[in-house]
């Protein structure tokens, strides 16, 4: 008979293999299903996990990586920090939106004036937007106790809704031929998120999240702040004797998220996307949710599975060209990715043992 | 702008429809939370029992055989969760993410040849005098049968959860699943089938948007509902009549403002499309008051120590 048992303490070894295994299975698994629908499964798998890094035109999907695993790192960075503590946010995209409304909408203000402040209050706008956003469910738990992950989530749409009003009403481009979405940001030099070296991928959403990394890191492994996050995720009740005060904690691990998420949709609506539209939103804020578990909410795993996940967006889009698949296809991937993560799981915090029970 | 162009009948009758793919999402969601599990892919649930309702009722040329498969692909991606949260201990929120994406995946996948294609029409209850009088006839008569199984699956869960052994034992489970072990309750038996009951419904929701609804097949056709089947569950405070009263108000809502657009009235579309959720986060506010509605193990996992 196959039983679980809790590990006193969870694995370290399987902590750091299962996302291997994981990325191991979800290729195996998806060859397989792609076996069945009828298509040569190495053909599938080879331009999600090959083509953009080592293939023919992979001078043009590397820049790629950086500009697709940025937003996701940025959030998923911030997500960490709520997920360790036990508090989540699953609206993640709904403050990315926000935060990409702000920033554009304090760009867009400012247009045609060319001025060096533009862009840095663009970035405090846009952080403000996700904290403002994350404040909601954050305020709402705190002072009702109502319930943060339906609040998010409730909030993702509205935000989504707040896109469409926007892109079709207030921030449409008044020369734009009555077509929906703004102006185009790229072309409105200082409020531009330029790429910093020509042909890189590397824009300031790329430093930031490079400087999430280690402000994550540094907070959690040096900070007392980050020392209340573990311990209250860990053991919730010895946080509360300890007389931590968990109102702060849950506005600042929310408030944080949400900053982190607003940024992330700022520099993307002012770099690689450009322009305020009804379809500006591509799913960042949910793949971040996945990023930061197969990162294992640390900030370096987070930094190697947001390079991972962003390969997987790529592919999908060389997929999609090649193969004639449909753009959601890759979707398949990244629910089977978490899927199989959460499963192997398992094995961190139980051990399997066969035979029958021993008798205490 | 005219706005005796609504025909109230027609409009009522329209928002029946509207709303009877909610009402499945959501009796089957609210089976499950009452055991205590959160599952939040009920979209992923739902288009997996679009596109496999359709593809079926294209490929037989019978709608009824669309929604026996389109229960059953719910029911099957489902299991997905249940090992997930019930045997492999994973996070609740975490793995609903994982089966809506992989939901919608696979749809896309599966559907990528139906695009265009029409199916077979299902027939309608035709009641020679009854569907002819004139206000009630559109209303009360002259729906598809899913809509009124809809209605009849309502009263079935208020019946078994209020009245019966099985609908208790349900109730433990999702109040505190460790009394209900000490007193010998399969929780996790009973969990699993929850689960696979929600996703069945899930399944026929979806269906009912590709077959009645639209109908036709296009990717990702649940999103206008996505996750108004999970809020009408808060919003009804896990009370089966209250689904259906939410879900009428809900698909009322989605059908007024589909009419006031095309009788030309200026209000910005997407401030009413937004209402639902504003109405829930409210009513999640309120409920928080009141601790004793929602099933107090929901979202916490089940481990028995041996």
């Amino acid at each position: 008979m196959i039983r679980l048992e809790k590990r006193p303490q969870p694995s370290q070894a399987w902590s750091l293999a299962t996302p291997l295994v994981a990325v191991l299975a979800t290729m195996i698994a998806g060859g397989l299903l792609f076996a069945a629908l009828g298509k040569d499964p190495v053909e599938a798998i080879r331009p999600i996990f090959w083509e953009p890094l080592f293939g023919e035109f992979a001078f043009y999907y590397r820049p790629q990586l950086l500009v697709k695993g940025a937003p996701l790192v940025l959030i998923a960075i911030g997500l960490s920090l709520g997920f360790k503590a036990g508090i989540w946010n699953i609206g993640a995209e709904g403050q990315y939106i926000m935060g990409a409304l702000f920033g554009a909408g304090v760009g867009l203000a400012f247009y045609p004036l060319e001025a060096w402040y533009i862009f840095p209050l663009m970035v405090i706008a846009g952080g403000f937007g996700g904290w403002l956003w994350a404040s909601i469910p954050a305020y709402l738990k705190t002072r009702f106790g109502t319930n943060e992950i339906l609040v998010s989530l409730m909030l993702v749409y509205v935000a989504e809704q707040f896109l469409a009003s926007m892109s079709l009403g207030l921030m449409k481009n008044p020369e734009g031929f009555g077509f929906p979405g703004s102006r185009n940001l790229q072309q409105y030099d200082s409020a531009h998120n330029a790429e910093l070296i020509a042909g890189s991928g590397m824009h300031w959403g790329v430093v930031a999240a490079l400087i999430a990394v280690i402000f994550a890191y540094v907070l959690l492994n040096r900070h007392m702040v980050g020392y209340h996050i573990r311990l209250t995720g860990e053991a919730p009740r010895a946080a509360r004797f300890a007389g931590f005060n968990p109102t702060r904690l849950i506005l600042f691990c929310l408030g944080t998220s949400g900053m982190l998420a607003g940024l992330a949709g700022m520099f993307e609506v002012s770099g690689p996307s450009g322009q305020v539209s009804i379809d500006f939103n591509v799913g960042y804020g949910f793949t971040a949710i996945i990023v930061a578990f197969l990162g294992r909410l640390h900030p370096v795993g987070i930094l190697l599975a947001g390079g991972l996940m962003a390969l997987t967006y790529i592919g999908g889009d060389i997929a999609q060209s090649n193969l004639h698949l449909p753009s959601s296809a890759i979707q398949v991937f990244q629910g089977m990715l978490l899927f199989f993560l959460l499963a192997f799981d398992l094995l961190t915090n139980f051990r399997i043992s066969l035979g029958k029970p021993e008798v205490a | 702008m005219d706005l005796s162009a609504i025909n109230p009948a027609l409009l009522i009758a329209s928002l029946m429809v509207a709303a009877t793919p909610l009402l499945f999402a959501a009796i089957g969601e609210l089976v499950v939370e009452k055991s205590g599990v959160l599952n939040l892919g009920v979209e992923g649930m739902m288009i997996v029992g679009a596109v496999a309702g359709f593809a079926t009722a294209v490929e037989t040329g019978s709608p009824l055989l669309g929604f026996v498969a389109a229960a059953g692909a719910g029911a099957t991606l489902s299991v997905l969760f249940a090992i997930l949260t019930q045997y492999a201990q994973a996070n609740q929120v975490a793995s609903g993410l994982s089966l809506t994406l992989f939901g919608l995946g696979m749809s896309a996948l599966l559907g990528q040849s139906y695009v265009g294609v029409k199916p077979p029409q299902m027939q309608k209850i035709d009641l020679p005098v009854l569907s002819d009088l004139p206000v009630v006839g559109p209303i009360l008569f002259g729906h598809d049968p899913m809509l009124y199984l809809a209605i009849a699956l309502i009263a079935a869960v208020w019946a078994v959860i209020k009245f019966s052994r099985i609908g208790l034992v349900l109730r433990a489970v999702g109040e505190n699943h460790d009394a209900a072990h000490a007193l010998g309750y399969k929780v996790v038996r009973i969990r699993i089938l929850a689960i696979l009951f929600g996703g069945a419904c899930a399944g026929l929701g979806g269906a009912y948007i590709s077959l009645i609804r639209v109908p036709q097949w296009t990717e990702g056709m649940t999103a206008g509902i996505r996750w108004i089947a999970l809020a009408l569950v808060v919003f009804a405070s896990w009370k089966p009549w209250r689904v259906l009263l939410g879900a009428y108000l809900f698909g009322g809502v989605t059908v007024v403002q589909l009419n006031l657009q095309a009788a030309g009235v200026a209000i910005p579309v997407e401030y009413l499309a937004m209402s639902p959720y504003l109405i829930t986060i409210l009513v999640l506010v309120i409920l928080s008051a009141d601790k004793s509605s929602a099933p107090a193990a929901l979202g916490r996992n089940f481990h028995a120590a041996r």
